[in-house]
């Protein structure tokens, strides 16, 4: 028994955060906002190996497993990483290493760990809403039938405003067909539901630490009545119970990972508790974090609300913490 | 990473398991927190000890079987699974222990240790007093130097002391330093309670047992610390009680008095209720899907914890989190259970017993309003000033 990450792990998440702190700052984030695409971004994360990390070394991946990926994805979470990352990394490309029958495959898997070519996903719980789906390579999209990979000629776009600008979405419509269904796509669906969940989960992981941080930062230097607002045992007690919150969900996500990679019987219902658990953290330190920050948390000059918003659209991917606890309620009480 | 558990680990669980099944008393026993109940208990402590599972992870020397933190977890879970009864000699054992093994002289270690394990001296609590609760350096009891004696004279009142009418001794803080305030001057002394000028009064707890005690001291000797160990002493150095104390206290908040199986069988007999009772409300079911998940959100916590004491790092503040994580998850199981039952919960019973006992884990061992200023000042590091 040992319930801690190795040192490769924690060093690579290190290095990520590292480069993150450097090209992914809020400037970033809000370059997103302004309708610019994070292309630099996205060349750099193919670089590092972070896109690839789960396709097979043969086409340019590392070829890792999930429990190398999730703390990736928290330090994504953390910078509020205007990209589609988990979708890419952590959804399609294992679902096309896996699933994908045709020659295609291999190539497109390739041009994904490159960067050179992106899909983008979209999965039944998404309701149609897809991220990054202008100038992606292709769609993974599910039906009633599983998961299918589908050309651009045949499916329409329609985009939409996220309320975290930093996300460009669309409504993509297509009418599945025998000829775009992956193998195993029934399967596969439920692969990717699960990986998403997790991927999720570990961004809002990642994102509830950055708006407690700047709190507890920013609550520490605002006076008022000659004191910092963070010595009142009012915001002290708010912010420690949004610790205890995120603290207490991510031991969740870090079993879901490694039960994912490997393969255990009960992964889908640990990624069900870890996405339950992680969303509802967020909510909780999402609220403390604008509420203690008080007028200044209410302004789009000041940098939380880059945090705030990527927390609330994420809590409700990917299945929110209602579906999730259905889920573990059919397993416990059948 | 590693989520399995070894041959070795795998055999000790399923001694522990047969054992437990072989000798759970059933129907379980009464309360030991009552006088009658308490003798009971008392003969369970003892054959846990024959069996060397009065304290597992102590040395065989002392009475332990020298088990590993990973093996005393397991231990736990098995414990609880089995619906074994509560453990009376907690306080000693999983509170006043640690201690002695940090701060303890040899001496010490081997008149004291064996006589707990084998539940001969049976320990309660004296931090206590009636103004000194919450903000435990505001004790008032002093201890005077009896030099002729060697040692000293203690006086005072310690108050909402578990078990206090049936234990045979007390660990507590009293004032050496008179000049001293607060946290400064105090020292940890080890006290029989048969010892002459020691007043015992047991009263009523909320739930109706007789669980609480007031231990007034009226000029009470205690020997210089390990000079008489069966008359009593002290512990670690003279007026630096304090620090002594906070590795009791860090070990009540944390994992080792709350291990996380007793809420995962607390969990899972919730589920059996849940079915027995034939509701499918869907509120319910997912009020009870949510303390389940708190249960194994502190049961992998705990795994992240231990992992880290066996590798060296101490968790520190840390063990408030632990603390307020798992009061308010008993108290939410609990919540669940009674809803579960309707109008049954009104009726006297395992369950609304729990709950009763559940509702003290925000108070006992600092209250939970005490834990989130430690959580936000010393882990989160907010400013310490104001309030």
């Amino acid at each position: 028994m040992r319930f801690a990450f190795d040192d490769d792990q924690l060093v690579f998440a290190e290095a990520l955060r590292e480069v993150l702190s450097k090209e992914c700052g809020p400037d970033v984030v809000r370059q997103a906002w302004g309708g610019e695409s994070s292309a630099d971004l996205w060349r750099q994360l193919s670089d590092m190996g972070v896109v690839g990390l789960l396709a097979p070394e043969g086409v340019g991946g590392l070829g890792l497993t999930e429990i190398d990926l999730v703390l990736l994805l928290v330090e994504a979470g953390r910078a509020a990483a205007p990209v589609p990352l988990s979708d890419v990394a952590a959804v399609a490309i294992p679902a096309i290493r896996d699933h994908g029958q045709t020659d295609d495959a291999e190539s497109l898997l390739g041009d994904m760990c490159s960067g050179a070519r992106r899909v983008a996903v979209g999965l039944a719980l998404d309701g149609g809403i897809v991220e990054g789906a202008v100038g992606a390579a292709a769609y993974l999209l599910e039906a009633d039938d599983g998961l299918h990979l589908v050309d651009p000629d045949v499916v329409s776009l329609e985009p939409v405003t996220s309320v975290d600008g930093a996300r460009h979405l669309s409504r993509v419509t297509w009418t599945p067909s025998d000829a775009t269904r992956l193998s195993n796509a029934v399967v596969g669906a439920r692969q990717a539901a699960d990986r998403s969940a997790l991927a999720v989960a570990a961004e809002l992981c990642g994102l509830s630490h950055t708006m407690l941080g700047m709190t507890v930062g920013y609550v520490s230097e605002r006076k008022q009545f000659g004191v910092p607002v963070g010595s009142y045992q009012a915001l002290k007690h708010r912010l420690a119970d949004a610790l205890l919150a995120l603290e207490m969900a991510q031991p969740l996500v870090w079993r879901a990972a490694a039960t994912l990679s490997t393969g255990d019987a009960d992964a889908s219902v640990h990624v069900s508790m870890a996405k339950a658990e992680a969303s509802v953290a967020a909510g909780i330190v999402s609220h403390a974090a604008l509420q203690c920050h008080g007028a200044i948390g209410y302004t789009v000059e000041y940098d939380l609300h880059l945090f705030l918003k990527r927390a609330w659209a994420l809590q409700r991917r990917a299945g929110d913490a209602a579906h999730h606890r259905r889920r573990v309620q059919r397993a416990i009480l059948g | 990473m590693d989520l399995t558990w070894s041959a070795t680990e795998q055999a000790f669980r399923g001694e522990v398991r047969a054992w437990l099944e072989a000798n759970v008393p059933s129907p379980p026993l009464p309360s030991g927190d009552t006088a009658g109940g308490f003798a009971l208990h008392l003969d369970w402590e003892r054959a846990l000890h024959a069996r060397g599972y009065s304290a597992v992870s102590w040395p065989t020397e002392f009475g332990g079987r020298g088990a590993s933190l990973w093996e005393w977890l397991i231990f736990e879970e098995e414990y609880y699974r089995a619906g074994a009864p509560q453990r009376v000699t907690q306080n000693g054992i999983f509170l006043l222990a640690p201690t002695i093994f940090e701060y303890g002289t040899k001496a010490q270690q081997e008149w004291y240790l064996p006589r707990m394990s084998a539940a001969e001296d049976l320990w309660c609590q004296g931090w206590s007093e009636p103004n000194a609760g919450s903000d435990l350096a505001a004790i008032t009891s002093r201890a005077a130097r009896d030099e002729s004696a060697g040692g000293w004279r203690l006086t005072g009142q310690k108050t909402w002391t578990t078990r206090g009418a049936f234990c045979t001794h007390l660990f507590g803080l009293f004032r050496t330093d008179p000049s001293a305030e607060r946290h400064r001057g105090l020292t940890y002394f080890l006290v029989p309670l048969d010892a002459p000028g020691v007043t015992v009064r047991g009263f009523g707890r909320l739930d109706g047992d007789e669980g609480f005690a007031e231990v007034f001291l009226d000029d009470v000797f205690v020997p210089d610390g390990d000079a008489d160990p069966a008359a009593g002493g002290t512990l670690g150095v003279i007026d630096q009680g304090w620090g002594v104390a906070m590795a009791t206290t860090t070990s009540e908040r944390g994992l080792v008095l709350r291990s996380p199986g007793r809420f995962q069988a607390t969990a899972e007999r919730l589920i059996d209720l849940y079915r027995s009772s034939g509701t499918d409300d869907p509120v319910l079911a997912d009020a009870l899907t949510r303390a389940w998940i708190g249960a194994e959100a502190y049961a992998l916590y705990t795994l992240g914890d231990v992992t880290q004491i066996t590798e060296g790092n101490s968790p520190g503040a840390r063990s408030s989190l632990n603390k307020l994580c798992w009061s308010e998850l008993d108290i939410e199981l609990h919540r669940v259970a009674l809803d579960v039952l309707g109008p049954e919960a009104e009726v006297d019973g395992a369950w609304n017993r729990g709950w009763q006992f559940a509702l003290s884990g925000p108070i006992y061992a600092g209250t939970n309003e005490i834990q989130r200023n430690i959580v936000a000042e010393r882990v989160l590091g907010l400013p310490r000033v104001g309030r």
